[in-house]
């Protein structure tokens, strides 16, 4: 093919985007067995049925401009997923929530908006709040499990990745791991604060790094949920400074923050 | 009194299996009735995996037309994986429907689409997760009756031991009357109970009760009768035709998965039945005769349909999708509607002969341009004649070379091989076919082009004039397939896609079998036997192995159901079931087939007497109406 200039479709080039919606949202009960292709698809449609201005890329096979940023996985529920909406008109950030929210299927629910500033979302997102349920696990065996793996430098856990079986550090990207004083009957409930890391440490990393250090037994499946995402506040934080308790609020920030600006402001463009 | 959800127990054991998402339901536009408002309920079943499941027509059609009725509802329910099916037993989660995860037990009615044979054993599989006894005779008032549909259901005899009854042709009117049948049934505090039921729905001809016949057997293991066994049960069962397609717009609210599935797109049947007359094609023979929609229904429910589902592609659907009386003015109107909304309209079935560049261009017009497929199925002239699928090769490359030059890269052939009255050389013909569509192409195009060959073995399907046909045997049919990759040779621009035979015997096994198939089934299926249709589970050994047990000492065995080819006067297990087509004229139109001799299209030529429209009370409904499509009001 080389020598040959790449064909164009005939036709104007699609409208340029003018403003990006940054949408914070939850996948919550049975919809967080949904996969990330499985989200792009339903909120794709949800978009054309809302009849919200999206703006498409150019070429033969134009596509949606929606940039994700980061996923949980799938079975993993969350409470702070993020995706940036590119569009051809300028509109509020409240009502393309509000347009997108009610052609969604319930169970992913939009809890936050705001029009874009400048600077990349995705970069913004170092570190994850996880909760991790453990059905039927015993308190005391979960108690041994987070002091062992506090007091070690490295826990190895082995993951298939697309590149193979890969060993990977639970431990060093854990910044902080306490059990929760949320009382599930039946449940033990831990608290992880998670550096973004390549290949990134899912919650079943976690439970599997504190299973290598001792014994857990569960009744059922772990149930894990994001409860946020964003920049680290304190990036020297050590795991000793926290011990019980709600972590999540304190070590990790809002990431939709820098876009929030006085009312009045002008801001129509931003790409 | 409600009946309560499996979910909590299902979820538990959703972590632990491949695409858990495929068994949560939440579509849109699905359905939960109040259960306890309802007094005739059906699960509806496909019996395949959800992706490939959900988006069929037919079950999306009876569900909606079901659940609109008040009293009654409707559920859905699909083939779980090996993965959940044994977290199902060790756990004891019954087979659930994905709306309301209520146990199929607990519903009046399962309903299976049978669109293809491959999925009896997967019925079993539900039927035993379900807690419902696998053979009919077993089941007692306690117990949904267990009701076949779907193309595959015009032979309904090797499943006879595992079915209650099975509904032949079009499903929307029939499944309303056995509802009522059955409602009526509970209201008289249901005389006769089970079988009481069965007898008078049988006896109003509405379905097709296998236990109320009997079958015999000569000593050659040939059918010497099939008759009633109780007085007042027709002898011969006719099929359900829908005469209006206008007044059944379903669905229109197709339903939007969550997983990702095979087709996802709004699609809509322009036309029912097919009168073209290909030998080979068993829905072109039991859907007759030709009923088309009306551009303005079509394009009202497209419309209904984007708008209730977000699709960014349409579909316009039926057995050959280009000889609509109004295509032109209909891809035309669909186009300019939507213009710059990148919604792409797609024809999946598309004659060479019907097929033009003005139609491709509006195909392609506001979304991507995808392949062509055309499907000569034969490589000669004459085989083509035999099977009456008569297109010229010159016409086929005058085709393929108008879409090279018009800007398309890449065609792709269908063929079938084992055909009756195929020879080698027949199939040899379509590597030079493949060779003059590329070296056209190229000249036309001035630039590199792909065409693929795709082929796979014929299965003769009862219903049609190859009935009689020997199917060829799986050693024939890969010998020659092999012989077509040679002579394809490796020329990058021709790619080669084959089906091997031995599947597709196993599919005429089942196709044309009688009821001594059922312990067959149960043989393959108690041997761990499912998912026949996907490769990686299917075992040609395991069903081999299963005819040989089953069918030891006895004349028949499965080169007698699939490789023998049968006479005029031998009794074929479906002959009591009446597809509308008169059996005189499938046996003079296979004689035809076997002088080479074609048959023209009743549409356009003259009426040749195939015995449908009397026996249905159903005329051909063909356009052109006349009307075009406005454009559509703008939305909001």
């Amino acid at each position: 093919m080389a020598g040959r200039p790449a064909r164009q479709p005939e036709g104007p080039p699609p409208p340029p985007t003018v403003c990006k919606i940054r949408l914070r949202y939850a996948k919550r009960g049975r919809l967080r067995f949904t996969s990330h292709r499985d989200i792009a698809r339903i909120v794709e449609r949800a978009i054309r049925r809302a009849n919200l201005p999206i703006a498409h890329s150019a070429g033969f096979s134009p596509h949606p401009k929606i940039s994700w940023v980061g996923a949980a996985p799938t079975g993993v529920a969350s409470e702070a997923e993020y995706v940036e909406l590119g569009l051809m008109r300028v509109v509020e950030a409240a009502d393309a929530a509000a347009a997108l929210g009610s052609s969604l299927p319930p169970g992913l629910d939009i809890v936050d908006a705001v029009v874009a500033g400048p600077g990349s979302l995705a970069e913004r997102m170092e570190a994850s709040v996880w909760e991790l349920r453990l059905p039927g696990a015993d308190r005391g065996a979960v108690d041994e499990a987070q002091e062992r793996f506090a007091a070690v430098p490295e826990v190895l856990v082995s993951r298939r990745t697309k590149g193979g079986l890969r060993d990977i550090d639970v431990r060093g990207a854990t910044l902080n791991l306490a059990i929760s004083e949320v009382d599930v009957p039946g449940c033990v409930i831990l608290q992880a604060v998670v550096r973004h890391t390549t290949p990134v440490v899912r919650p079943d990393d976690v439970l599997a790094g504190l299973r290598s250090l001792a014994p857990l037994e569960l009744s059922s499946p772990l149930v894990a949920t994001r409860l946020a995402q964003g920049p680290l506040c304190a990036p020297e934080i050590r795991f000793s400074d926290f011990h019980g308790g709600n972590v999540g609020e304190t070590a990790v920030g809002d990431p939709l923050a820098p876009d929030r600006v006085p009312v009045g402001s002008d801001r129509s463009l931003s790409a | 009194m409600p009946v309560e959800s499996v979910f909590p127990a299902l979820e538990a054991l959703l972590p632990r299996v491949s695409k858990p998402v495929q068994y949560v339901g939440g579509e849109l536009n699905a359905q939960t009735k109040d259960w306890d408002a309802c007094d005739v309920r059906w699960a509806l079943m496909y019996p395949d995996a959800y992706e490939v499941g959900l988006p069929n027509q037919g079950l999306q059609i009876l569900y909606e037309v079901l659940n609109e009725q008040p009293g009654t509802l409707a559920e859905r329910t699909y083939s779980v994986w090996p993965d959940l099916e044994a977290l199902m037993r060790e756990y004891g989660v019954p087979q659930f429907t994905v709306d309301g995860h209520r146990p199929v037990t607990a519903f009046d009615v399962l309903g299976i689409s049978f669109a293809t044979e491959l999925g009896y054993t997967n019925l079993l599989t539900a039927l035993d997760l379900a807690g419902i006894p696998i053979h009919a005779v077993d089941r007692t008032d306690e117990h949904p009756l267990v009701l076949a549909g779907g193309h595959a259901a015009f032979n309904p005899e090797p499943m006879a031991d595992f079915v209650d009854g099975a509904v032949l042709g079009d499903g929307e009117k029939a499944v309303l009357a056995i509802t009522e049948q059955i409602r009526l049934h509970k209201q008289a505090g249901s005389p006769g109970g089970r079988a009481g039921l069965l007898v008078k729905l049988a006896a109003s001809g509405i379905l097709y009760v296998p236990a109320l016949y009997e079958v015999m057997y000569r000593a050659d293991g040939a059918i010497e009768t099939v008759t009633p066994r109780i007085p007042g049960i027709p002898r011969r069962v006719p099929k359900h035709t829908v005469t209006d397609l206008d007044e059944w717009p379903y669905p229109k609210a197709p339903l939007v998965p969550l997983a990702e599935t095979v087709h996802e797109r709004a699609s809509v049947e322009i036309f029912r039945g097919c009168t073209r007359g290909c030998r080979f094609c068993q829905a072109g023979m039991i859907t007759r005769p030709v009923r088309e929609r009306s551009i303005d229904t079509i394009g009202s429910m497209i419309d209904k349909s984007l708008r209730a589902t977000g699709f960014n592609e349409v579909g316009l659907l039926s057995l050959s999708s280009a000889d609509h009386s109004e295509i032109a003015p209909l891809t035309k109107g669909l186009a300019d509607r939507y213009e710059g909304t990148q919604t792409s309209l797609s024809l999946p079935s598309t004659r060479v002969d019907a097929f033009n560049i003005d139609l491709a261009g509006e195909l392609a017009r506001n979304g991507r341009r995808s392949g062509l497929t055309f499907a000569p199925e034969g490589g000669s002239e004459r085989l083509r004649r035999v099977i009456n699928k008569t297109v010229t090769e010159e016409d086929l490359i005058r085709t393929t070379t108008a879409a090279y030059a018009a800007g398309w890269q890449q065609v792709k052939l269908y063929f079938m091989c084992g055909l009756p009255t195929e020879t080698d050389e027949d199939v040899l013909a379509i590597a030079g076919m493949a060779k003059s569509v590329i070296a056209q192409g190229r000249a036309a195009a001035g630039r590199p082009v792909r065409v693929t060959v795709s082929i796979g073995g014929f299965v003769p399907k009862p219903h049609t004039p190859f009935q009689w046909a020997a199917q060829a045997s799986p050693e024939t049919v890969d010998h020659r397939l092999r012989l077509l990759r040679d002579a394809l040779g490796r020329d990058k621009a021709i790619g080669y896609r084959y089906h091997d035979g031995k599947p597709g015997q196993i599919e005429g096994l089942l196709a044309r079998g009688d009821r001594r198939i059922g312990a067959v089934i149960e043989t393959v299926w108690r041997n761990g036997g499912r998912f026949d249709g996907w490769s990686e589970h299917f075992s040609y050994e395991r069903w081999v192995a299963a005819c040989d047990e089953v069918f030891a000492g006895s004349p028949i065995s499965l080169a007698w159901f699939t490789t023998r080819e049968r006479t005029r006067d031998e009794v074929l297990p479906w002959d009591h079931l009446d597809a509308g087509l008169d059996r005189d004229w499938l046996w003079s139109d296979w004689q035809d087939a076997l002088a080479a001799q074609e048959l023209d299209d009743c549409r356009w030529e003259g009426c040749y007497d195939c015995g449908v429209c009397p026996s249905t009370g159903a005329d051909t409904q063909i356009g052109p109406t006349g009307r075009t499509l406005l454009p559509l009001q703008p939305v909001g």
